[in-house]
């Protein structure tokens, strides 16, 4: 008996690691197969499964209603901008910095409205992100540009070698994503992450057993808000230009998504959930204008089916 | 003075649309805990089904029974439209949700939101639509100094009647005490005998009905409608919502009455670019120093 | 028990809350001796759970002094209180259902340790050694009260006697120096009532000291040194457990209200 289950793990732990290895094959050869455009596609999907990972961070673990995600990454996009068109800052320098900007707006603009509950928070992560939105848009101080954004935006550079094409942009999104997946499975893992996962549970049981739960409730947002302000910069430097269209609340939602549709809490699942928001839009072009029609369709089929997510997470592996 | 009175009655009408739709959100919200984001496109739809009828009727309704008539008409088809997509939507997009949890069903509600959105700009096209100048009555009226125009007034006074309906059957009669007790305890309501399926039938359909009414008020006031206006409005509306109080149904009316004033005065004293920066903020500072909304919210938790 | 009591580790001074218009708590003094197992009883709606949600940080007290080992706790925080030393458990149990009934008790061991974002991110050296430490930790918990073969099961997925141990394991890996326990016999069948009542004196050899809310007279009688009973926001009567058993007051009380808050 004893023999049996031994056998059945460690043939699955090698079924894992073949599944690793395919995976990783096909991610160092997809882009040289194919165009740029479906690459630029593959960059897009990182972009949202970092975005996801980052959201996940609140909504996920600590189960906090954020529908404003989305003012995050703006932040980091425009942080980036910014500093680099009128101050010439790299971009590679910008991303720390970016990343910062973002996790402290989350800090200053989170602390006073954290004890907030459920439903009212999430008004207030609505609230905020249609701020900063509109504080974009309406180009302060002459600041951000308006509607037409800031344009001019550099490629990041470590010395000599630049970041300026698809597949070279396509790697360093895919890098950046790994190395967040790792940092984020230890903090899964360790007291940090039990921390959170107990907050979602049962707040008042959480602090009644000795977790300070307003600093771990501002340390999930400010580090998902770093963590998008990451994906702002890079998404920032690819994309050359920013504006304010591509935070919307719909942006915002899209992401709160990409978390439920992948499995909330669940790493594999959120970048799953990513590839099915991303890739959506690439699979059904063809069917042109009903395209979304069906995507809020799929939306609900899901939910219906499948309320979990499609690789929910699982508890009792530490 | 008269700009402060008119202001306020700009501010006023607004905040009725908000406070209308914010009923028919804050109905379900309080109900089922469900953030109905297909409300906001439910007050769309009945904009368009208005416009429709207004302009492919005209020849039979308006011609008979006037300017007026034409509205009416195109009001009631509206409302008794929206009400049975009211229900379709609870059936097939909330029913098989509601034992998953409220987070699965914020997804639902929002590809139900895109799924209504994107039939109506492909019905509709994804052009402006806008209810015709010669179909909307036009008469300008002075009261007192103040400038106002018939349709605003009428507006006005119809959207307070039905507030005012709505506050009297919710607080009043022992329907709304069932769908308030149905709000704040669904379990105990039921073995008391309150019937789950009756309060739902009427959330979903009164609520989207209004919400209809509202869209073709809306469209007639301001006469340019698109199929994305309902994501604004739904988003006031949640915002009245929880201004008011979760679950507080006479506190969404006033929070939506409070929210277009606030709008109006931001407009009006600061810019009309950062008014609904100036609403939110406003939001924020109420929250923080009465986390439970104006009007608070009737749970209190036992630990 | 009467004489030779050690020194005083909690105590409430004229100890007051009010929820509006209602007074839950009014002058409350109440004297909790180390080492011992102390039982708060009265009717329902005395205030008794009110008593320990102030004393455990989770209302802040209208009037009065909450004093732990000598210093000041009112109005801290609770995750600050748990820290200090007390741990509580539910009335209505209160666990953390989708997660493992180790990842539970290792909820307790939160605040014995230290590991910030960066040491749990890079793993360093300490982080490790802080996790393998509270693993042992709650692993013995575990098994001290029972359940070590329920370690990967979900909380939510265990019996309710199960859970009502869980949720004291959970309590027991925060290393306190006062267990607060609220009616932890309810839902018990006689059997795991005396299970429990053996459980919560083999505890007190360890050093620890326990304030129980109770209706169960049995566990009662059976395991307090001490007894101190409140009717409507005060205390009435305190003394030893056969002493309270006789009081006039005490039986008024009980008997003035609903007959069946007396279970005998």
């Amino acid at each position: 008996m004893k023999n049996n289950t031994s056998f059945k793990s460690v043939r699955k732990l090698t079924t894992d690691k073949i599944w690793l290895l395919v995976v990783l094959v096909l991610f160092f050869v997809y882009p040289f197969m194919v165009s740029n455009y479906y690459i630029d596609v593959a960059f897009f999907f990182g972009i949202y499964a970092l975005l996801g990972l980052s959201l996940n961070i609140v909504l996920g673990e600590v189960g906090l209603f954020d529908l404003g995600h989305a003012a995050f990454y703006a932040i980091g996009a425009y942080t980036t901008a910014i500093l680099n068109t009128r101050f010439g800052i790299p971009i590679i320098v910008l991303l720390p910095v970016s990343a910062f900007a973002a996790g402290l707006f989350a800090y200053v603009v989170c602390s006073p409205v954290i004890h907030l509950k459920g439903d009212y928070l999430c008004i207030v992560t609505i609230g905020m992100g249609e701020i900063v939105r509109l504080a974009l848009l309406n180009n302060p101080f002459d600041l951000t540009g308006g509607p037409n954004g800031v344009f001019g935006i550099d490629f990041p550079s470590f010395g000599i070698f630049e970041i300026d094409s698809s597949i070279k942009f396509y790697f360093l999104i895919w890098v950046v994503v790994a190395l967040g997946i790792i940092g984020l499975i230890q903090l899964q893992h360790s007291r940090i992450g039990r921390a959170w996962n107990c907050i979602r549970e049962d707040e008042i049981a959480a602090e009644a057993n000795g977790i300070d739960v307003r600093y771990y409730k501002l340390l999930a947002f400010v580090l998902g808000a770093a963590l998008a302000g990451v994906a702002g910069n890079i998404y920032a430097s690819k994309l050359m230009i920013v504006s304010p269209e591509s935070f919307s609340f719909m942006e915002s939602c899209m992401l709160f998504c990409i978390v439920l549709i992948g499995g909330m809490g669940s790493i594999p699942g959120v970048v799953i959930g990513a590839a099915a928001i991303s890739l959506f839009p690439e699979i059904f072009r063809p069917f042109a204008m009903y395209r979304m029609l069906i995507f809020g369709l799929v939306m609900i089929l899901m939910m219906i089916f499948r309320p979990g997510g499609i690789w929910p997470r699982k508890r009792g592996v530490i | 003075m008269q700009v402060i009175i008119e202001q306020l009655i700009n501010g006023l009408t607004i905040g009725s649309f908000y406070a209308l739709i914010a009923l028919g959100y804050s109905m379900v919200y309080g109900v089922l805990k469900l953030i109905n984001f297909a409300h906001g496109d439910f007050f769309t739809l009945g904009s368009y089904i208005g416009y429709t009828i207004l302009v492919f009727g005209s020849a039979l309704v308006t011609s008979h029974f006037g300017l007026w008539g034409g509205l009416i008409a195109a009001t009631m088809v509206a409302a008794i439209s929206l009400a049975i997509v009211g229900i379709l939507v609870e059936r097939s997009a909330y029913r098989p949700i509601y034992a998953s949890g409220r987070l699965p069903a914020v997804v639902s509600a929002l590809g139900a939101s895109i799924l209504l959105q994107n039939a109506i700009m492909v019905i509709w096209g994804p052009r402006y639509q806008a209810y015709p100048a010669s179909l909307i009555p036009n008469i300008h009226l002075h009261l007192g100094g103040i400038h106002i125009t018939l349709l605003q007034l009428v507006i006005l006074i119809m959207s307070l009647c039905l507030l005012g309906i709505l506050y009297y059957v919710i607080q009043k009669t022992t329907f709304g005490a069932a769908i308030r007790a149905t709000a704040l305890d669904r379990d105990t309501a039921a073995l008391m005998g309150i019937n789950f399926n009756t309060v739902i039938l009427f959330i979903f359909t009164i609520g989207p009905a209004l919400g209809a009414v509202t869209g073709v008020m809306v469209g007639s006031y301001y006469r340019q409608i698109s199929f994305t206006m309902g994501w604004n409005y739904g988003l006031k509306a949640f915002t009245a919502t929880i201004l008011g109080g979760i679950g507080n149904l006479p506190g969404a009316m006033f929070g939506g009455l409070i929210l277009g004033v606030l709008e109006m005065l931001g407009c009006a004293y600061i810019s009309a670019a950062w008014k609904d920066v100036f609403v939110f903020l406003i939001l924020i500072l109420v929250l923080i120093f009465r986390p439970t909304g104006l009007f608070g919210e009737t749970i209190a938790e036992k630990v | 028990m009467n004489q030779n009591r050690n020194e005083i580790v909690l105590q409430t001074q004229h100890l007051t809350k009010k929820f509006g218009g209602l007074t839950a708590v009014g002058q409350m003094d109440l004297k909790v001796h180390r080492g011992e197992i102390i039982s708060l009883i009265g009717p329902n709606g005395a205030g008794k759970t009110t008593v320990f949600n102030v004393v455990t940080g989770i209302y802040k007290p209208d009037a009065g002094n909450v004093i732990f080992n000598g210093e000041n706790i009112q109005g801290k925080k609770p995750h600050q209180i748990v820290a200090k030393g007390i741990a509580r458990t539910f009335q209505n149990i209160r666990l953390f259902p989708n997660m493992t009934c180790l990842e539970n008790i290792m909820a307790g061991q939160h605040c014995r340790g230290t590991a910030g974002v960066c040491a749990s991110i890079f793993r360093t050296f300490g982080q490790k050694q802080e996790e393998r430490r509270i693993k042992e930790i709650s692993e013995n918990c575990l098994r001290q009260i029972g359940l070590e073969k329920y370690k990967d099961e979900l909380a939510k997925n265990v019996s309710y006697g199960n859970q009502k141990m869980l949720e004291i394991g959970r309590a027991l890996a925060t290393h306190p120096k006062l267990l607060v326990l609220d009616e932890p016999s309810s839902g018990l069948n006689p059997r795991e009532s005396e299970d429990l009542i053996d459980f919560l004196k083999d505890l007190v050899k360890e050093d620890l000291t326990i304030l129980i809310i109770e209706h169960d007279m049995k566990v009662v009688m059976g395991i307090s040194d001490w007894v101190t009973v409140m009717d409507e926001g005060r205390k009435i009567a305190e003394g030893p457990p056969d002493k309270i058993y006789s009081d006039p007051l005490v039986i008024e009380a009980y008997l003035g209200k609903e007959e069946d808050d007396m279970e005998l």
